[in-house]
């Protein structure tokens, strides 16, 4: 497929893409501000550079800046971007637009959005080679089937012939990354190309991702925020910062020994452990679920659910999406009545619906979301936040109230008089959490249900937070049920463990027992499949699925 | 291909049971005049006979859900009763005139429909700049002004001034069809104003809503000719939105068509239509309304399964 | 006061038309008796007298002063247009608030009476009535203010609806708010600027509604005088390229252009505070 005079041979470690001096300007209202601020860059031919950043970074602006486009509301102010001699930033619209999609190609972060709902996967394969004049349809169709094969797709011959909205999520985000294949271009840009997707999913999509492109030594740019996923990924990785590089070096080199502080603590953030806090015997627990099904309308989505929350310590509940774990969650508020079973509170059963518990037993269970954005009303100051609490379970009076939210603030870490008057809008993504914290804290509670906590957050933050509750734990005896689906959480936090897929329990037990073999079989999926910061992780975890010691599940977990 | 059957279906059931409140709605209004009808058209004047007889006349001595039987089931058959003011045959008072009042707002639809899909996608295409301004101004304008004075606008310029059009639109059943064109002109150009500039934005918004997600980028990523995203990419998820569009505008029409026919002394259903209401002439106003309000639930009905049948994502289930 | 002036100087001549317009507009309602040369309904002259120093825009087809009227006229156009927005807003918000909270049966009911009612044309409704009711003022506010608080109340819901499913509504609720703290307090306050806008836009629609029916003949009867009325009284004269009857009809415009002014600015300027 590939004709030589479009494409000149260079030998692998040409170098195929020089940016110098990138600046990118984004319009907010009326005025322009810097969002990439001087980025240098250089790709060699069959080379996968790894961009790493938290959000706001640049990366995927970056990104799109390789192909010569900017984004509606985004242009590139200054710098060159040199594709295999040709400067993208000067060259005319038609020279661009020949390179993308044949020399250049793009995978986006949500292949759902990006496929275009009213045309057959194949179809869009075939337009690309089509367009650019390189193959005729039969044959890129052909093309395509065998691309599928190879990226291990379910019934490559068949599945090109269905409509995006009829194929999975992780097998869609695949047939993007064959649909960038097809011309087979110098260059691929990935842009979080895994991020949407479960982490039994993701693993075979970076396998397939990562085969094929050595397969065909192209070069790549792989976006993400995971440092686990670049380091399996990437041959060499750039740290990025507010549009500015921070460190750039050997993928091996960068994860043994960072220079830059900003990379370290980065680094740094996966080795946060709390002490696994010993299991008390005999006591009454302060929330026991009991044998909880559940259903929205028909669709049963909880069965027989049962475990116990006691004094002082954090229950995990780890699943992948659709598993259970939120529904277990309004079900012990009282927002989800259960079919079946009971909640316990200090060994007296709870209502099943919120609106006939009592002021009491309202406030003894609060609840912390994931999206501290929506948990808050962007149009009260943090001083009615947390004062709300206060007066409406404690009756405190309005002098009382300042002093225990000032209390309060300086208990997540936030100074009272700069704090105290802002609305949300006047926070950052952590800060906004920490009031959630403290709006929880203010209703003295005895459980806090915190529901995916820190997945919204830049990881950074979200240690931040995780040490914060560590904390108060310890300092109020707070029980947690900790709702999350990334298991380095669990790690870090859990002193129990509860594993739910399809909304039964398939295991529970202490953190350091269930993170020891032998394990359940979904559970030993989900551990294995979490990507760890070794850059050889991927390898042999793929040879020993190979080997049939986890094989065969892996299909199922796709489906 | 079961699921868009059962779905349109519903939909088609649904656009029934709203006729048939629609109807219901307009039927009770009259049982709910304050007072006697059969007193209140004869005046306090009359005698009890009088009223009594006028009564058994109307048929009002029959129970409501009978007569409303009576008149629905007259309706089908095309009989819509006799008309309060002059005991005339409503049905024959309305064949002429709905034909005229469809025929106009059929020539106001041929001219817009195509002018504001063409304004409105080349608006959205070329957005922010000063062509896309001045459509912007305009469309805002021309929205906030009233049907009757573009009438007058148009019949003060192109009537009286250069006398090119007739400003009243006179056309009975022996005017052919070129004559009736010439004298609706003016007619159909105050409609087109009137529903040019909304129908233009809502497809401007709907197009620039498309032209911002995610496929679209895609396709502009894979290097495709601005030619090819538009047609190949853009359109096919255009449809349902922008039939959807003319169909709501096109009732606008149908509405907007009475105030204008009243301007033009255009002799169309609308016109008889505020005549009977200044006569309090209910049966001949119920009539009218029936009409006015089942086209309007039918052109909702059908840009709500148009758009149904034009989903990708509900065509090819999974 | 400072801030006000600031927030003037940043808005665009468009807004600050439409500003103006609306401001002249109030001032002249309020102000009618002071302003007006002559009565509402006082006969000064002959019929379709010319324009002159004595009859600044001539006079009708009365022999009333054609200025004067004009004056009045925006007393009782826009007054009974404001005055009817009101209702409808009141009924609307609050039903659809009401829908948007409980949701359950309260929703379906309330949802189903609007759909039917929304399937009728808001004009062909309103003739239907006035034809039982005959044409008063009290009619008139009456069922253009129902018919209206249907849109408002499919707004309001839909609104509501998008912030009811926010965590902060369900932080309240599970704190066992009742339900005037959370409509009052979580719901409301963050409704405010849509319905501020659609405020705005409402009552261009019920403005342009009045005068429709008026100038049919069906609205704010005589000799009240009324925008719509003068146009439809004086019609005649156009035919002869007369264009007073245009003026009344241009004030209309006016005032719907610079309220939709005003409002485009406004969602402009709630719409950026939000990034």
């Amino acid at each position: 497929m590939s004709d030589p005079q479009e494409k000149p041979d260079g030998e692998r470690g040409g170098l195929l893409l020089k940016i110098r001096g990138l600046r990118i300007e984004g319009r907010t209202g009326d005025s322009w501000s810097e969002i990439v601020k001087g980025i240098d860059l250089d790709l060699h031919r069959g080379e996968v550079l790894g961009l790493i950043g938290e959000s706001g970074a640049g990366k995927s602006t970056i990104g799109l800046a390789a192909m010569g486009f900017a984004r509606d509301g985004c242009r590139i102010s200054g710098g060159s971007v040199e594709f295999d001699g040709l400067d993208l930033v000067t060259a005319d619209i038609k020279r661009r637009r020949r390179l993308r999609g044949s020399r250049i190609a793009y995978v986006a972060q949500s292949a759902a959005a990006a496929f275009n709902p009213a045309h057959k996967l194949i179809d869009q394969y075939s337009e690309t080679p089509m367009q650019h004049g390189i193959a005729g349809r039969a044959e890129s169709e052909k093309d395509a089937v065998e691309l599928y094969r190879r990226l291990r797709l379910p019934n490559p011959e068949e599945i090109g012939f269905r409509y995006p909205h009829q194929v999975s999520g992780g097998q869609l985000q695949r047939a993007m990354t064959a649909m960038a294949m097809a011309c087979r271009p110098d260059l691929i840009v990935f842009d979080e190309p895994t991020t949407a997707l479960d982490v039994t999913t993701q693993i075979e999509v970076l396998a397939a991702i990562r085969d094929i492109v050595r397969q065909f030594d192209t070069a790549a740019i792989y976006i993400t925020h995971d440092l686990a996923v670049v380091a399996q990924m990437a041959d060499r990785v750039m740290v990025l910062r507010n549009g500015e590089l921070v460190e750039e070096a050997e993928t091996r080199r960068m994860l043994s020994d960072p220079q830059e502080d900003y990379t370290k603590s980065l680094w740094a953030v996966r080795a946060f452990r709390s002490e696994e806090k010993a299991r008390p015997a005999g006591e009454t627990p302060i929330l026991a679920v009991e044998h909880v099904t559940a259903a929205y309308g028909k669709t049963r989505v909880l069965h027989d659910v049962s475990f116990e929350i006691h004094r002082q310590r954090t229950v995990a509940v780890v699943g992948e999406s659709g598993s259970g774990k939120s529904t277990t969650a309004r079900v012990i508020t009282g927002l989800l009545p259960p079919l079946e079973g009971r909640v316990l509170y200090k060994g007296e059963p709870l209502p099943p619906r919120f609106t006939s518990r009592s002021k009491d037993q309202l406030k003894a269970v609060q609840m912390i979301y994931q999206m501290a954005d929506t948990a808050l009303n962007p149009k009260q100051r943090v001083r009615d936040v947390i004062g709300r609490p206060l007066k409406f379970y404690l009756g405190m009076n309005r002098h009382q109230r300042e002093e225990r939210v000032r209390e309060l603030l300086s208990l997540i870490e936030l100074e009272p008089d700069d704090y105290i008057d802002r609305v949300p809008s006047e926070l950052s993504g952590g800060q906004k959490q920490r009031i959630c914290i403290a709006r929880a804290l203010a209703a003295e509670p005895s459980v806090i249900i915190c529901d995916e906590v820190t997945s919204a957050l830049d990881q950074l933050v979200a240690e931040g937070i995780l040490k914060l509750l560590d904390r108060l734990q310890g300092e109020f005896g707070l029980a947690y049920m900790f709702i999350t689906h990334d298991l380095a959480t669990v790690k870090a936090i859990a002193d129990e463990v509860v594993v739910m897929l399809q909304g039964e329990v398939v295991e529970s037990g202490p953190k350091t027992q269930m993170f020891t073999p032998p394990h359940h079989d979904y559970t030993e999926l989900l551990l294995s499949s979490v990507p760890e910061m070794d850059p050889d992780w991927l390898d042999h975890l793929l040879a020993e699925r190979a080997e049939g010691k986890a094989g065969g599940r892996i299909e199922r977990a796709d489906q | 291909m079961g699921k868009i059957l059962v779905m349109v279906a519903q939909r088609l059931a649904l656009g029934l049971l709203t006729l048939f409140f629609v109807s219901l709605i307009i039927f009770l209004s009259v049982e709910m005049l304050p007072g006697d009808l059969a007193q209140e058209l004869l005046g306090q004047s009359a005698t009890p006979e009088t009223v009594a007889a006028f009564r058994k006349q109307l048929g009002l001595d029959l129970p409501a859900h009978i007569r409303y039987l009576e008149w629905l089931g007259g309706i089908a058959q095309g009989d819509f009763g006799r008309s309060l003011a002059n005991d005339r045959e409503i049905s024959g008072l309305i064949a002429g005139r709905l034909g005229n009042t469809l025929f106009l707002a059929g020539l106001a639809a041929l001219i817009s429909v195509p002018l504001a899909l063409t304004l409105g996608i080349l608006a959205a295409l070329y957005r922010n700049t000063p062509f896309d301004r001045g459509i912007n101004v305009f469309a805002l304008t021309s929205v906030s002004v009233p049907e009757f004075f573009i009438a007058y606008i148009l019949i003060l310029f192109l009537a009286v001034q250069i006398n090119w059009f007739p400003s009243i639109s006179n056309i009975g059943p022996a005017t052919d069809l070129f004559d009736r064109i010439y004298r609706s002109i003016l007619p159909a150009l105050t409609l087109t104003l009137v529903v040019v500039a909304h129908m233009m934005r809502m497809t401007r918004a709907a197009i620039i809503n498309l032209m911002a997600s995610p496929y679209i980028e895609m396709a502009r990523l894979k290097g495709l000719s601005p030619r090819r995203v538009i047609l190949r990419h853009a359109l096919p998820n255009a449809l349902a939105p922008i039939i959807n569009v003319v169909a709501l505008n096109l009732a606008y029409l149908v509405v907007g068509v009475v105030v204008v026919e009243v301007v033009f002394v255009y002799p169309g259903l609308g016109q008889l239509m505020v005549d009977s209401v200044s006569k309090r002439d209910i049966t001949v106003v119920q009539a009218c309304s029936l009409i006015f309000a089942a086209t309007y639930v039918l052109l909702n009905l059908t840009a709500d399964v148009l758009s149904i049948l034009t989903n990708p994502r509900l065509l090819h289930a999974r | 006061m400072e801030a006000t002036l600031k927030l003037l100087r940043s808005a665009p001549p468009t807004a600050l038309f439409g500003l103006l317009v609306v401001v002249t507009y109030v001032l002249v309602a309020l102000l009618a008796p002071l302003i007006a040369p002559y009565g509402e309904t006082q006969i000064v002259g002959a019929q379709f007298l010319p324009w002159s120093d004595e009859y600044l825009l001539g006079t009708d087809n009365l022999g009333r002063d054609v200025l004067s009227r004009l004056i009045y006229g925006a007393r009782n156009t826009v007054g009974i247009a404001f005055l009817t927005t009101c209702l409808a807003f009141l009924l609307g918000c609050l039903t659809g608030l009401l829908a948007a909270t409980l949701r359950g049966w309260t929703d379906q009911l309330l949802s189903r009476l609007v759909d039917v009612l929304m399937a009728i044309p808001a004009l062909i409704f309103a003739l239907l009535v006035l034809t039982i009711t005959g044409t008063s003022v009290a009619a008139l506010v009456g069922v253009i203010s129902v018919l209206e608080a249907t849109r408002v109340y499919r707004l309001t819901r839909a609104v509501a609806v998008n912030i009811e499913v926010m965590d902060f509504v369900e932080v309240a609720r599970l704190r066992g708010e009742r339900l005037p703290w959370v409509i009052g307090c979580e719901i409301l306050p963050n409704a405010l600027p849509p319905l501020v806008a659609e405020f705005g836009l409402r009552f261009c629609f019920v403005f342009l509604f009045i005068s429709a029916l008026s100038f049919l003949g069906l609205g704010l009867q005589p000799p009240t005088a009324d925008w719509g009325s003068m146009v439809r009284e004086n019609a005649t004269l156009i035919t002869f390229g007369d264009i007073t009857p245009l003026i009344p009809a241009a004030a209309i415009a006016l005032l719907t252009v610079g309220v939709n002014f005003v409002v485009d600015w406004f969602l402009h300027k709630s719409s950026g505070l939000k990034t």
